[in-house]
Parts: structure tokens; sequence; C-alpha cells
């Protein structure tokens, strides 16, 4: 294991995208040390900020608080980052494989446009949790995202595929203009949830505000999300046993536009 | 050598068995009464190849599934590539999506995947959603009872078909107990089905006969009411005989079943135990009754 410990605080952002696995393995502490980084609107190295103990291994664990600290395991493909503590912007985007382990809260845009993998965030992510840059045609496609506490504006927006699961309340406009895949909302859904979706669900287990171009199918046991539910669970996702077995309110939408995505609301067991 | 379990004499001769595919379908259901009903019509009128165009059976009922459902596998078998596909999209079309509260998943990881949720989903006429949970892609597809739930690709993989063996009885109360003992033995076995009704065949076949139109006719050496009229292969006292006909996924299995098959099967009133076979020259698989039976 590579155990990088935050020892200088940046005052200013620090873009850190060399702390991935994928870049790390096989190096000594030393190479590790001298990886560049860019510090506000200069340039730096990794033993600028962190000491580095360690060397060589795919899996890598970042102490300190790193709110500061963006692009950690942008683009990673394999191996596990433990980040003890909160950790900044963009942590995990574009990733494609390998987990990311969060003990404290994540900023905005974690796991932005993932290609695969899992990330756990133990504590509250910011905005654009699993979502598209400004101007892509696609967010996130394939990959896990758990989120035990609250998120907040446009989870999900514009996803192709994969599963968030945010375990508290989510903001404004989550999963707006969805592709397909799956949103799962334990705590309460926010306003506008699946603006501009064309296909995909969002699941929520609290009666959520709608907008008007959703409309009302059924109240039925959707088998698939029994298997969904199951993976999570295996995955080390907490699920109550009443979820398999309830009814849920199927809302088609948004009839804006392609109209065959879904907002399922767990009615009761 | 002469082997005998039980007082039963087992012949030194072998099951003749071909090479066939086969693929293994979970189903699963609100509960195990809808999940054996769509299981009982996948497997119905699937006793043989030469009238049904593939064999299937029930393997076993499964308390762990997918959607955590109570669940039954079933293994289908067919003789080639192109007829596997057919028979499951034709069955699983008719008999599991028809059936209520249903879902379909494949049952083998094997490196031959058939599109066959990925056919059938187009009975959603474009209503149809796929979801990839995991790294498997399933397809929901909208019915009037609510959603049916099929997975888009199905293993396939060689497989064995028509392991055998006879039971040879004093009459046919007898025969009938010890091919019921065989039964209940081998469906403990996984990976192997018996395709025939109650996992018993009465008529067993060979493979000619005397009429132009007509492929496969009566076992007549092992019919007891043509003794005298024919070359018979029963031994005296010798007046009824059942078969037991096994596919499997592999040889191994159908060893498995034919060994704890014929122990059950030897018991009072059974007076000797064959297997039926071509002289070793249609089948490329040959389940020898001693070698199996002697390996235990």
């Amino acid at each position: 294991m590579i155990t990088l410990k935050l020892i200088t605080q940046p005052v200013a952002p620090l873009e850190a995208d060399c702390i991935t696995p994928d870049h790390l393995l096989g190096k000594a502490a030393a190479e590790i040390a001298s990886l560049p980084v860019a510090y506000g609107n200069q340039r730096g190295s990794l033993g600028d900020f962190f000491s580095v103990t360690g060397d060589g291994a795919d899996e890598i664990l970042i102490e300190g608080d790193l709110s500061r600290v963006k692009h950690i395991g942008v683009g990673m493909t394999q191996g596990q980052i433990t980040v003890q503590g909160n950790v900044g912007m963009h942590l995990g985007a574009g990733m494609c494989g390998g987990q990311i382990i969060v003990h404290g809260n994540a900023d905005d845009w974690a796991g932005a446009e993932m290609r695969g993998g899992q990330i756990h965030i133990h504590g509250n992510a910011g905005h654009e949790l699993g979502g598209a840059y400004r101007g892509a045609r696609r967010g996130m496609n394939r990959g896990l995202i758990v989120v035990d506490g609250n998120a907040g504006n446009e989870v999900g927006s514009v996803m192709r595929r994969g599963v968030v699961v945010v375990g508290g309340d989510t903001g404004e406009f989550t999963g707006a203009f969805m592709i397909a895949g799956s949103i799962l909302v334990f705590g309460k859904l926010g306003e506008r949830a699946g603006a501009g979706m064309k296909r995909g669900s969002i699941i929520t287990w609290q009666q959520p505000k709608l907008l008007p171009t959703f409309r009302y199918a059924c109240t039925y046991h959707p088998t698939f999300l029994r298997l969904l539910l199951q993976d999570l669970l295996a995955a080390g996702v907490q699920i109550a046993g009443e979820w398999m077995e309830g009814r849920y309110r199927r809302y088609s939408g948004d009839l804006t536009a392609l109209g065959k995505g879904e907002i399922l609301a767990w009615e009761g067991p | 050598m002469a082997l005998d379990i039980n007082g039963v004499e087992i012949e030194d001769t072998f099951a003749e068995a071909f090479k066939m595919w086969g693929a293994r379908v979970v189903i699963t259901a609100k509960n195990r009464k809808w999940a054996l009903e769509a299981a009982t019509q996948m497997t119905g009128f699937a006793t043989s190849v030469i009238g049904c165009k593939c064999e299937a059976g029930i393997e076993c009922e499964l308390d762990q599934t997918l959607d955590g459902r109570p669940g039954v596998s079933v293994l289908l078998f067919a003789p080639s590539k192109d007829d596997l596909p057919k028979r499951l999209m034709e069955r699983i079309g008719q008999t599991v999506m028809t059936c209520p509260t249903t879902a379909c998943f494949s049952g083998l990881a094997a490196p031959d995947m058939l599109s066959i949720g990925g056919q059938l989903r187009y009975f959603g006429d474009g209503y149809q959603f796929s979801k990839v949970i995991g790294n498997r892609r399933f397809w929901r597809i909208p019915v009037m009872e609510g959603e049916f739930l099929i997975e888009e690709k199905f293993g396939m993989q060689r497989s064995v078909g028509g392991g055998n063996f006879l039971i040879l009885g004093e009459n046919p109360d007898a025969t009938l107990e010890a091919a019921e003992r065989a039964v209940e033995a081998i469906k403990q076995v996984r990976e192997v089905v018996m395709p025939f009704p109650g996992g018993i065949v009465r008529s067993g076949s060979k493979t000619r006969s005397r009429y132009k139109f007509l492929i496969a006719s009566t076992n007549d050496a092992f019919c007891p009411t043509l003794g005298g009229m024919v070359e018979s292969a029963l031994p005296q006292g010798v007046n009824s005989v059942l078969e037991i006909v096994l596919d499997g996924l592999n040889v191994a299995a159908i060893e498995e079943a034919t060994r704890v098959g014929v122990r059950a099967a030897c018991i009072p009133g059974i007076r000797r135990i064959s297997a039926g076979n071509y002289g070793g020259r249609l089948g490329q698989f040959k389940i020898h009754l001693h070698k199996v039976l002697e390996a235990a």
C-alpha cells in the first residue's frame, strides 16, 4: 500500500490528477513524490504537499483534509484509493475501473462521466455527482456510485449507464436529461427530478414532488428492481427487506423528451 | 467379469451417448408453484429430438436466485448449435413469458452466448427497456400483468445426450418401482436431466424400421411380448423393461447419474441392468456400466 499524508495544507486549489493507482503502480516513494501537480497558478510536485510511504502497490491510502485537492483518481482503471477525510472536486471523474472509498465528504463532480469502477462516499457529495461536464452529450456511463449521506443538484445528469445510490436526500434536477441507467434515492428526492429524461430509472422511497410532465402509469412490483437491490446488497449497500417485496408507483416521463424514462416511488410493503 | 449389486446382474455393456448442445435456464416466480408451472410447461413435449426437436427436463429447484424469489433450473438440449437458440426462443417465449409472475435468466456462463432475451424483447414493440445490472443485461418487456424480465444472453455449451440404462424386471410393478427409485436418486445429481415422462421410458427404440417412412421403431429385442418371435436380449423370467434416459452438460454428470440410478434400481424383482447402444457405431460417448459402477 502507498500512503500519502497531507503535510502542507493547500490554500489555493491543488490539482493532483497524478494520484491514481495507474500512475503510482510500480514507482518508488521518491519517484511518486516528484510527480507534478498544479497549485493555483504554479507548478509543484506531490512531495511538496504529501509525505509518501510505501511503493509499488495499486492501493493508495490518503490521509488529511483534502477539500482543496482536486482530480484524485481521475481516469483510473484499477486498484483502490481510500481517503481518510474530505476530498475536493472531480474525485474519480472519468474513471474506468477500480474502487474509491471516501471516509468523509466529497465536493462537486465526484464520478463525473465515469466509465466503470466504484466510488463509495461515506459522507455527503456535492453537486453533479456522476454528472456530465457542460456541453457533454453523455455523463456517467457504467460503474457504481454510493453516497451514504446527501448529494447536491443534478445527480447523474445526462447519465447513460450505471447506478448511483444516494442514502440521504438529493438536490434539484436529479437525473436531468438522463439517457439510461438507474438513480436510487433513499431520502428525499429533490424537485424537478428527471427533467428532460429520455430513458432510465429514478427510484425513490419517499413520495416525490414531480414535474407535470410525468404521468402516473400503475402501481406494481418491478422484478428488475429486486435484481438491482440484490446486486446492491451484495455490494454492501444497506437495503431494507420490505423494499424487495413492496409496491411501487410508476410515473412515465419526461413527456417533453422521449418519455420512456420512469420515476418509481415506493408505496409500501 | 461378473458384477452384481444386491443380487441384480449388471450386464457388461455400455450406453452410447451423443454430442448435443445444452443450455441452463433459470425460471423464477412469485412462488414455487408458478416457477414449477413455467418449468413444467417449458420442459413439456421435449422427450426426444426424434419427435420434439429438443430434449429438456427440470434439473432442480433453487433457493437462491438472482431476484431472491423461488426458482427452478431447467436444462434444454438440442442436436446442433443452430437448433438450440430456436428451441429456447420458442419455449421461453411461449411457456415462460406467458406464465404469470415469472422471470427468466441464464444459468450458464459459457463462452458461447445466445441472444435470447435480446430477441424476445421485440415482443415489447418498442416499449421494452434494458437494464444492465452487474455485468449482465436484462430486458424488461411490458406485458398485461406488469413486466416480464429476461436476461439478454443465455450460455450454451457442448453437452451429452442419450445416456441410458435399462431395468429388466420380473414383473411390471417391480420394474416400475425400481425405475422410480432410480429417478428419485438421479434427481439429486446436478447437470443432468431425465427428459421422459416421470424420467422413465417404456418404449425404447432402435434406429431403424421395416417401413421406409420411419427412422426409429420399437426395441424388439427388449420387448417381452416378442419372446420367441425375435432374437431377444431378455433372460428367462424377465417380463417388463423400463429405460432411464439421461441428458447432461458433461459426461461426468451422466456417469454419476448412471451410478446412483443403477444402484437405486437394484431391488428385489429386478433380474438385470443393461444399457442401450448401437454397437458403438453412432455415438461419440460410451458409458460402460461396469466401469462406472466399479469407479464408485
